[in-house]
């Protein structure tokens, strides 16, 4: 397909996915341009966190094909996943080990030493004071930033939260706006299931809407 | 449902110039590195914890002094039978040190997370069944003073070549438990689904350590220690392979 100057981050056709009897996604075709940011919306079970997890190659579609960046997600997930960052309701932490040590851990297994970046990080989600605490001791808004914070160090292409205002106070919440704005202006792809369908609407330039399974039209340009 | 083309258009009003538009060059990890990590991540766990090596010690003590109780103080009995209770006691308490090695990866889907940094499969499954045969390993080495006191066995070989027996027989019990644990940890009833799947596989090598390991303590006038010492190194080179090369089609839906 040609997309004439525009550069394809996801391009997805006919994607389903099946749980048992059920099909959480049905046929899903979308092309995502690079640099943009997409609202997904729709209802509890609609297929939003199904279509997140498959998009971070988190999970196999049951048919379909998703290309990320012009090429196939294939079975070589190393090459495209360091892309990647989902962000979903499991946090991916490890209790047992502080704020610190997680990021560390992250950036360890991920050919990076940066220490400066990783208390920028921190201190940019305003976990400084409480880095070296294990995270078992963090609230749950706590923790939620503590996802932002590894998902700003790793520095992906292409961005993908699972409901991104949950769990999270009136400052938490304005962070992520923030983080979400500034990773949308430095050209990154962004896509945000959520409720909250008027915050949405202002972070993000299409609007995309799932119900049961399947998308209720073509992602729609959301005005300024 | 084929409506790509309108998609796109639809998309393209909106489409701006992104910073991102060529793949950008990304550091990756070596198998030998991402190992190393591995390995380093679950040690700071377990000592940030302790959790495991306290409970599984513990435990396999135990188990050692039921043993002791159950057969009474038949002390003939008790010496002959001592290298199959020490493996026994390894065995079992085998199951909770594997189990807990997958149980911190299973909180918060960290081995998703892991996963998802785009790490070699094997490297995972190398690190982490490197630390379960090492705390295997400190395990055996305090179970075997423990041993000697309660059952009054004598090592008539020396500690030395019992090294062998028992780095061999904690990496046959780490191998295919490493991969099991990834299964079990899955599956609604994982507590009993481990030992379900592992005890069986395990039965030529547990053989092969409680003889190799017998003749150690009990001298081996026949010569019979090279060829089960080699048995026991021949599991190990299947089970290590066989398991590092599964191991990614268990973790990956």
């Amino acid at each position: 397909m040609s997309s004439g100057n525009t550069q394809l981050a996801i391009r997805v056709r006919d994607v389903s996915k099946r749980y048992g009897r059920r099909w959480a996604l049905a046929r899903l075709s979308v092309d995502i341009p690079q640099g943009s940011a997409v609202l997904l919306t729709g209802e509890n079970g609609a297929g939003k966190t199904t279509l997140l997890r498959i998009l971070g190659t988190a999970m196999r579609p049951t048919y379909g094909t998703i290309d990320l960046f012009g090429a196939p997600v294939g079975d070589d997930l190393e090459r495209v996943r360091p892309r990647l960052s989902l962000m979903t309701h499991a946090s991916y932490l490890y209790e047992d080990l502080s704020a610190h040590e997680n990021l560390r851990m992250v950036q360890r297994l991920t050919a990076s030493a940066d220490r400066a970046a990783r208390e920028a990080a921190l201190e940019r989600v305003g976990l400084t004071p409480h880095a070296h605490r294990p995270v078992r001791t963090y609230s749950a808004g706590m923790k939620r930033r503590l996802c932002l914070a590894r998902m700003i160090l790793r520095q992906p292409d292409l961005i993908l939260l699972d409901e991104p205002f949950g769990q999270l106070d009136p400052r938490g919440v304005t962070l992520m706006e923030d983080v979400i704005r500034e990773q949308h202006r430095a050209g990154r792809t962004l896509i945000i299931a959520t409720h909250d369908v008027d915050r949405g609407l202002a972070l993000c330039d299409l609007h995309l809407e799932l119900s049961a399974g399947r998308q209720m039209r073509a992602p729609q340009p959301i005005a300024a | 449902m084929n409506n790509a083309a309108e998609n796109t258009a639809a998309s393209m009003s909106v489409a701006r110039t992104p910073s991102t538009t060529t793949e950008r060059e990304r550091p990756r990890l070596g198998l030998l590195r991402a190992t190393f990590g591995i390995i380093a991540k679950d040690f700071l766990l377990e000592w940030r914890g302790r959790a495991r090596i306290n409970a599984t010690i513990f435990f396999a003590v135990l188990t050692l002094l039921l043993f002791s109780f159950a057969v009474g103080p038949h002390h003939a009995i008790l010496e002959q039978n001592a290298p199959g209770y020490l493996w026994l006691a390894i065995m079992l308490a085998s199951v909770m040190s594997l189990g807990e090695s997958q149980r911190v990866e299973a909180e918060n889907a960290a081995l998703e997370g892991l996963r998802l940094l785009a790490l070699d499969p094997r490297a995972i499954y190398l690190g982490k069944s490197i630390v379960n045969m090492l705390f295997l390993m400190a395990l055996a080495l305090v179970l075997v003073p423990v041993s000697i006191a309660l059952y009054g066995t004598t090592i008539r070989a020396g500690m030395g070549p019992l090294f062998s027996p028992l780095l061999l027989g904690t990496a046959a019990i780490s191998a295919p438990g490493t991969l099991y644990a990834a299964i079990a940890v899955q599956a609604r009833a994982r507590d009993v689904l481990l030992p379900l799947l592992l005890f069986p596989i395990l039965i030529p090598g547990l053989l092969a350590a409680v003889k190799a390991t017998s003749l150690v303590l009990t001298g081996d006038p026949m010569g019979e220690l090279v060829s089960w010492t080699m048995l026991l190194g021949a599991f190990n080179v299947v089970y290590w392979i066989l398991c590092g090369l599964l191991f990614g089609r268990v973790i990956e839906e």
